[in-house]
């Protein structure tokens, strides 16, 4: 997995409650049998005024100027900047494989939907909580700064803008520790091999019938 | 100490926890389907992995088969792709039960692991699918996972988690005639918000939970994910025990008692303490309909459509505009004057011969209205279309000029043929009303398969209660 530390970047913001993941990839995409080739169909449906399928050719594309990230100020973002509950809806993996292909390194918002924030941790894509207030605050100090930038520090766990104060976000020191080391988190498990047969073991004697 | 049945579940399936409380959980049973496999099995095969148990895993196609004329194929090569990848899968790691696309038990994946019995009470069940928290109807820890997560499990069999907070959503009364599980999920949703659940496991319970059928037991945990929640779950009772007796995968004579004495203990204790509680008086609801492009806007038959004038809240405010644009209504329009286009009777929510028979109730001896082009029936698997055509259900849809398809998640989400066209409204017994879902610039309305019916029947919503 790509590790995350420390990343400055310039903001895009997504002022919209509750985008979920068929907004962030379209399920025409999800017939895909790869990892990649996601982030030209990130939020396919805002972002073209046609309809989007798999193998047409992009540079045909008709984008919608109106969409965030199609105006010129925000080319180049690598900080989505989105409203609560973002993420929400099916499980798909190509929702954040999208943002990430697309130039994303880090989203922020209110909250996350559970399984869309489980997922960005699997491929290095942060997810970072900040309190409404601070959110609100973010909206207004990009609306205001064209090229506003942002830093994550995500050993430190803070969020700053140039000439303010750093904002402090919450994160669970394992998945800090997988993220900043970028670590394999299969290779992990498996160093628990002997415990897993252990449970197994015991498992298969208080309840036979869900190993038969 | 009094335990939840999350609680419960949880404990009895974690075998090593980290001093920041994440915890390996062992899995018992993963469902697998086309769409959020393939990356899984290929990242297996690289780094040189195999299936840790591959007894635990019950595979099947859904997403993106077609519902009519199955025996020629998949037209569309890149579904075609994705199914046949999965048969190459299924052969190359040697899963063993496997329900592709020609087998006679092939069907949307949280239909078909109830039917076959190869869900248990106590088990974790987990899938690349959102919808899998149907399966905690069976007092199952069950729960969506992504892809990375589908991989972690097919190689270690477990999966790394942090508990979640308990939920207790206590549902008191008895449905009014006309009114169904799934309306009383939708309220739920409309109570508590699609974020409402998140960060928790939900208990549905009390007497009205208790009154459901299996069937509504598994519409209402479905629908879990729609209130944020990733599980939901239903403690055992009569009910399920009786659903399970018999099926293929389920312990048999012996051990089925064994398995069942044990399984009457997954209840949450009386005094147990939830993180939260809402309360639900199921008698007073009403048939629900979705006006907007997310579960929670959500209003009775009996209402209008809302006015965001009278929101307060600026970013809910344009959050509803925004809604009512995409879906081509005008605020204050009564619920029950708006015409249907297409009917979708289907999906991991209301497809199973319950659904099916509800709905051929209402349909029986009339026709579909002149306005409507398509109503589909499209029943949650290849078992349940065989036993309602033993039923005699077909000829009532089909006499009523309701098509009668192959089962699969079909317009859910129109990852095959049957999807809306742009502008098209349709009455849907699915679970998602998001922007293009079941097509781009289709227009969803959730409701129960009764009420599609009668909308079927009207040409635009009615009030399934005066039909």
């Amino acid at each position: 997995m790509e590790k995350f530390t420390t990343h400055a970047g310039l903001v895009a913001p997504l002022d919209r409650e509750n985008v979920d993941t068929d907004a962030i990839i379209p399920k025409q995409f999800l017939k895909s049998i790869k990892r990649t080739g996601f982030g030209p169909h990130l939020f396919d449906a805002w972002r073209y005024l046609d309809v989007g399928e798999p193998g047409m050719d992009l540079s045909k594309r008709r984008p919608n100027p109106d969409f965030v990230l199609n105006q010129p100020i925000y080319q180049g973002a690598s900080i989505l900047l989105a409203r609560k509950n973002f993420g929400c809806g099916s499980s798909r993996e190509h929702a954040p494989w999208a943002l990430q292909q697309y130039g994303f390194k880090a989203v922020i918002a209110p909250s996350f939907a559970d399984i869309f924030f489980n997922n960005c941790f699997k491929n290095g894509l942060l997810p970072i909580v900040l309190l409404d207030f601070q959110v609100d605050h973010l909206f207004t100090e990009v609306a205001a700064h064209p090229g506003f930038k942002l830093t994550v520090d995500l050993p430190a766990q803070i969020v700053a803008a140039p000439g303010d104060k750093p904002m402090h976000f919450d994160i669970d020191p394992s998945r800090k520790e997988s993220l900043v080391n970028g670590w394999d988190e299969i290779g992990l498990t498996l160093r628990h091999a002997d415990e897993i047969r252990e449970y197994e073991e015991k498992r298969k004697r208080s309840e036979p019938w869900i190993f038969s | 100490m009094p335990l939840t049945l999350y609680e419960k579940l949880w404990s009895s399936h974690l075998f090593r926890e980290d001093a920041d409380g994440t915890g390996l959980l062992y899995i018992d049973r993963h469902v697998v389907h086309e769409v959020t496999s393939p990356q899984a099995f290929e990242g297996l095969e690289v780094h040189h992995r195999k299936p840790w148990r591959v007894e635990s895993i019950v595979a099947t196609a859904d997403h993106n088969v077609p519902t009519a004329h199955r025996d020629q194929g998949i037209a569309d090569p890149i579904s075609r792709l994705q199914v046949e990848t999965l048969d190459r899968n299924v052969d190359k790691f040697h899963v063993k039960t496997y329900f592709g696309m020609k087998d006679r038990r092939q069907g949307i994946v949280h239909v078909i692991a109830p039917e076959q019995g190869a869900v248990l009470p106590g088990m974790t069940v987990v899938c690349g699918d959102s919808h899998t928290s149907t399966n905690g109807a069976f007092a199952a820890l069950a729960f969506g996972i992504g892809t990375s997560e589908v991989e972690h499990v097919l190689a270690t069999q477990t999966l790394t988690q942090k508990k979640s907070k308990s939920l207790l959503v206590h549902c008191e009364g008895a449905l009014p005639a006309g009114v169904t599980a799934k309306d009383l999920v939708l309220a739920i949703i409309g109570k508590i918000g699609t974020a409402g659940g998140t960060g928790y496991a939900i208990e549905f319970g009390g007497s009205t939970v208790r009154s459901l059928s299996m069937e509504g037991r598994m519409t209402m945990c479905n629908m879990a994910i729609e209130a944020g929640a990733r599980a939901g779950m239903v403690a055992v009772d009569d009910k399920t025990i009786d659903y399970l007796r018999g099926r293929p995968y389920a312990p048999q004579g012996e051990t089925f008692d064994k398995a069942a004495a044990y399984w009457k203990t997954l209840v949450s204790d009386p005094g147990a303490r939830f993180d939260k509680v809402v309360e639900i008086d199921a008698a007073k609801l009403k048939p629900q309909v979705t006006w907007g492009t997310s579960p929670e806007m959500v209003v009775s038959i009996e209402d209008r459509v809302p006015d965001p004038d009278r929101e307060r809240d600026p970013v809910k405010r344009e959050a509803m505009e925004r809604a009512l644009t995409y879906m081509g209504l005008e605020p204050n329009t009564p619920m029950n004057e708006i015409d249907v286009d297409k009917i979708f009777i289907g999906s991991c929510t209301n497809s199973r011969i319950e659904d099916l028979r509800a709905a051929a109730k209402v349909v029986r001896g009339r026709r579909v209205a002149k306005n409507v082009k398509l109503a589909l029936v499209v029943p949650g698997s290849g078992l349940v279309k065989a036993q309602a055509e033993k039923e005699g259900l077909d000829r009532i849809f089909k006499d009523s000029g309701f098509e009668w398809r192959d089962a699969g998640c079909s317009m859910c989400l129109g990852m095959n043929d049957d999807k809306l066209a742009a502008g098209e409204r349709c009455a849907s017994t699915s679970n998602r009303n998001f922007e293009g879902r079941q097509g781009a610039g289709g227009r969803t309305h959730l409701v129960s398969p009764e009420m599609a019916a009668a909308a079927a029947i009207a040409g635009h919503f009615v009030d399934i209660r005066r039909l």
